[in-house]
């Protein structure tokens, strides 16, 4: 199965028409190369420095920093209002931070719109899934990859060069299918979006995003409000893709998922970084389990 | 995928029923469409004659029917690219329209190189063709600039800046200081409260551009005779043909926002009507998005003003208050809001039956029962109800259809609110596609046909 869904998320034909497109093509030849060389530099494609953000008198992020490495799974835990949620919108461009910077691959993008931040490989789910609802689930899919030709009004209307954009629209569409087959849901494909249920939703979201190309997700919460089979499947499916190349940032509740998952662990408190290390490290910290779990359950 | 013709003559994909891959006629959205407006046609004749129309009333009456239909059709059009597809609340409609029709007039309104005579005023003497595309284009970016502010705006306080901006436009239109001035040697204006004459006559206008004036008079002479017109044929015919060339244009909305619609970009706009932020998050450049939508919007929302008040012969600044605005909305929701198929047949509907049906009915009753005589108050009118008698009522009633067809229109609206708030046509899926979308083709690899779903608790895969 691993062989036969390799190429799903990597979309290699996509972007024929847009200037990038050679490169395209030659980072997918080498992506195995890549990957391997990736994981021994260590690159960090996230930075953040100092993040503060301030709501009013509020304090919601108070001086964050850390460093997400390449090819990783990383959870950003903490107890509710510890700050994770707004760090995410810092980071997507939802919010513009009051200070500090943002790095993703070494480029500054603080304080960018969230569709320059995703443009750039970047992409993020959302906490309730933002499923577009009353598009079928297909829709939602098409939606997402970048370059598309028609999405430029003129080309879309006008007769002679609408050849084109069909044309791109049948290649991106075969790629949809084989993302939604990846995930299991292509049965569902005609179904409004609005239809599906809770785990439905995330498995959809986790899809469309990956259509957009990314380097890196953010996911917010992916495991809230899924029943536990879905979880599984969902989980099969984020370890899957991280042995592709991706880099996760996970905000998760569940302590034990992010435990057993994740091989970094930033635990946030009060708007600053508590303490991080690998699972076994944070279990250990006394300051955690005082944070974070209030100091009465040793887990 | 053989979707190149569907896509080319500009119709809808409709997924729903096209999964079996059978097609009949009927499938085929212009064929419902047309069926609808020759049914409508129909029916008025048939009302024609129970009031004893001769064949001059009966031809008059559809060419001031296909008007209506045109019009209305093209506004809800427009409006459905707005609100249908991007969810941007516009009640603004009529602003767009009166400044597309002013600049039209200003730009083809005969030149007055001398100052005209008082409650008169020229304009710049150019030919109706490009009058009508300085319309289009003033409206676009008149609705570009109302759009760089407002779109930031919520939708509901987007809705305020709109109609606010039409109420603008409105009162701008009045202004004492503008009714005349010279420009470049020019005397023109925008006629202040006593509005302005439109000294160009569209239809003529066409018939000249094509050189077939002569041709036009000889045939309308002709034919007018065997139908037994009467005499002076011409303005009759006339009206039935600027029906016939409002029915081009709409031909011409009705492909261009097919297309806009089902491509990638009318699938952000949709996106965006969904779920903007999520849209973002997708590196969509929504701003963007929106505003050439709006600006698209607007621009035919001037043209078909320009198509509806050029042929009345004079615009004031009153025709612009707000109601034709909401009759507009009126139409999109009968129709269904999202579909364009809908938005036409909205327009249809809603002025044949709603905006002159009222009246043609009046005319029908009065007609039939010469003895009835209403009341000529109200109080009159309903007093002898306690004697069990309605008819003073049912004839005060009917006597005063012009004044209660908005309420008639308030009920329709409240009625579909609660029963079918989709419309006619606003419960299809038509995904927006240049292609078919159909179930995948190829041959599924077998590990997904053993897809195990655990999730699939809720029920609602049939909303058909």
């Amino acid at each position: 199965m691993a062989a036969g869904t390799r190429e799903a998320p990597t979309m290699s034909d996509t972007e024929a028409g847009t200037p990038d497109a050679a490169t395209e093509h030659d980072a997918v030849g080498d992506a195995d190369a890549d990957e391997a060389e990736s994981r021994v530099t260590g690159t960090v494609p996230l930075r953040v420095e100092g993040l503060r953000k301030e709501f009013g008198g509020i304090v919601a992020v108070d001086g964050t920093s850390f460093e997400i490495e390449e090819g990783t799974m990383t959870g950003l835990i903490g107890p509710n209002g510890a700050g994770k949620s707004t760090t995410f919108n810092c980071i997507t461009g939802v919010h513009e931070p009051t200070a500090g910077t943002v790095q993703f691959q070494g480029e500054d993008i603080t304080g960018l719109a969230p569709n320059k931040v995703a443009n750039r490989g970047l992409v993020r789910t959302f906490q309730i899934a933002r499923e577009l609802e009353e598009m079928t689930v297909l829709e939602n899919m098409l939606l997402a990859p970048k370059g598309q030709r028609g999405e430029a009004l003129w080309r879309s209307v006008l007769p002679f060069v609408r050849g084109s954009v069909i044309e791109q629209e049948t290649e991106i569409l075969e790629d949809c299918w084989e993302m939604l087959e990846f995930f299991e849901i292509d049965h569902l494909a005609h179904e409004y979006a609005g239809n599906l249920s809770g785990g439905q939703r995330k498995l959809l979201e986790l899809a469309r995003a990956l259509l957009t190309e990314p380097t890196m997700l953010l996911l917010d919460e992916p495991f809230a409000g899924v029943n536990p089979s879905l979880e599984e499947r969902l989980l099969e499916h984020i370890h899957e893709l991280r042995e592709q190349g991706y880099t996760f940032l996970i905000v998760e509740h569940d302590m034990d998922l992010i435990m057993q998952n994740c091989e970094h662990i930033i635990v946030m408190h009060q708007g600053q970084v508590l303490t991080e290390g690998t699972p076994a490290e944070v279990k250990q910290n006394e300051q955690v389990v005082e944070a974070y779990l209030g100091g009465e359950v040793g887990e | 995928m053989s979707d190149a013709s569907a896509a080319a003559d500009g119709d809808a994909p409709d997924a729903d029923e096209s999964d079996n891959g059978s097609f009949t006629l009927w499938d085929q959205d212009a064929v419902k469409l047309t069926t609808l407006v020759i049914g409508l046609f129909a029916l008025y004749l048939l009302g024609g004659y129970l009031l004893g129309y001769g064949t001059r009333q009966q031809l008059a009456s559809i060419g001031q029917l296909s008007v209506l239909i045109g019009v209305f059709a093209m506004l809800a059009l427009a409006l459905n690219l707005h609100w249908g597809y991007t969810g941007l609340f516009n009640i603004g409609i009529i602003g767009f329209m009166a400044i597309g029709i002013y600049a039209t007039a200003v730009l083809s309104k005969g030149a007055a190189t001398a100052e005209p005579a008082a409650g008169s005023t020229g304009g710049f003497g150019l030919p109706l063709w490009m009058g009508i595309i300085g319309g289009v284009i003033a409206a676009a970016i008149f609705g570009g600039l109302v759009a760089l502010p407002a779109l930031r705006l919520r939708a509901d306080y987007f809705a305020i800046v709109t109609v606010g901006i039409s109420e603008i436009v409105r009162f701008t239109l009045l202004e004492t200081e503008i009714q005349k001035v010279q420009i470049a040697g020019y005397w023109t204006g925008l006629g202040g409260g006593s509005g302005l004459i439109l000294d160009f006559d569209p239809t003529d206008r066409f018939l000249e551009a094509f050189g077939l004036m002569d041709a036009y008079i000889g045939f309308s002479d002709t034919l007018g005779e065997q139908l037994g017109v009467g005499s002076n044929p011409k303005p009759i015919f006339d009206t039935l043909l600027y029906g016939l060339i409002l029915f081009v244009f709409l031909i011409g909305f009705y492909m261009l926002l097919q297309r806009t619609g089902n491509s990638p970009y009318g699938r952000v706009l949709k996106a965006i009507r969904e779920d903007e932020e999520a849209t973002k998050s997708l590196g969509k450049d929504t701003n963007r998005f929106k505003i050439k939508g709006f600006m698209l919007g607007c621009a035919l929302m001037g043209l078909a003003g320009i198509l509806f008040y050029a042929e009345q012969g004079a615009i004031t600044p009153d025709a612009f208050r707000p109601r034709l605005t909401f009759y507009v909305w009126i139409a999109l929701i009968i129709g269904g809001a999202g579909s364009n198929t809908g938005s036409v047949a909205g327009g249809a509907v809603f002025a044949a039956f709603l905006f002159r049906g009222p009246i043609f009915f009046k005319n029908i009753v009065q007609n039939t029962f010469d003895s009835l005589d209403a009341p000529s108050t109200f109080g009159q009118a309903v007093s002898p109800i306690t004697g069990a008698d309605p008819i003073p009522l049912v004839a005060y009633t009917i006597d005063n259809m012009g004044q209660l067809q908005l309420v008639l229109m308030g009920i329709v609206l409240i009625y579909l609110m609660h029963n079918r708030p989709e419309g006619m046509f606003g419960h299809r899926k038509e995904p927006a596609s240049p292609i078919r979308l159909q179930d995948r083709t190829q041959p599924k690899p077998a590990a997904s046909a053993a897809a195990t779903d655990g999730g699939r608790d809720q029920g609602g895969t049939d909303d058909e």
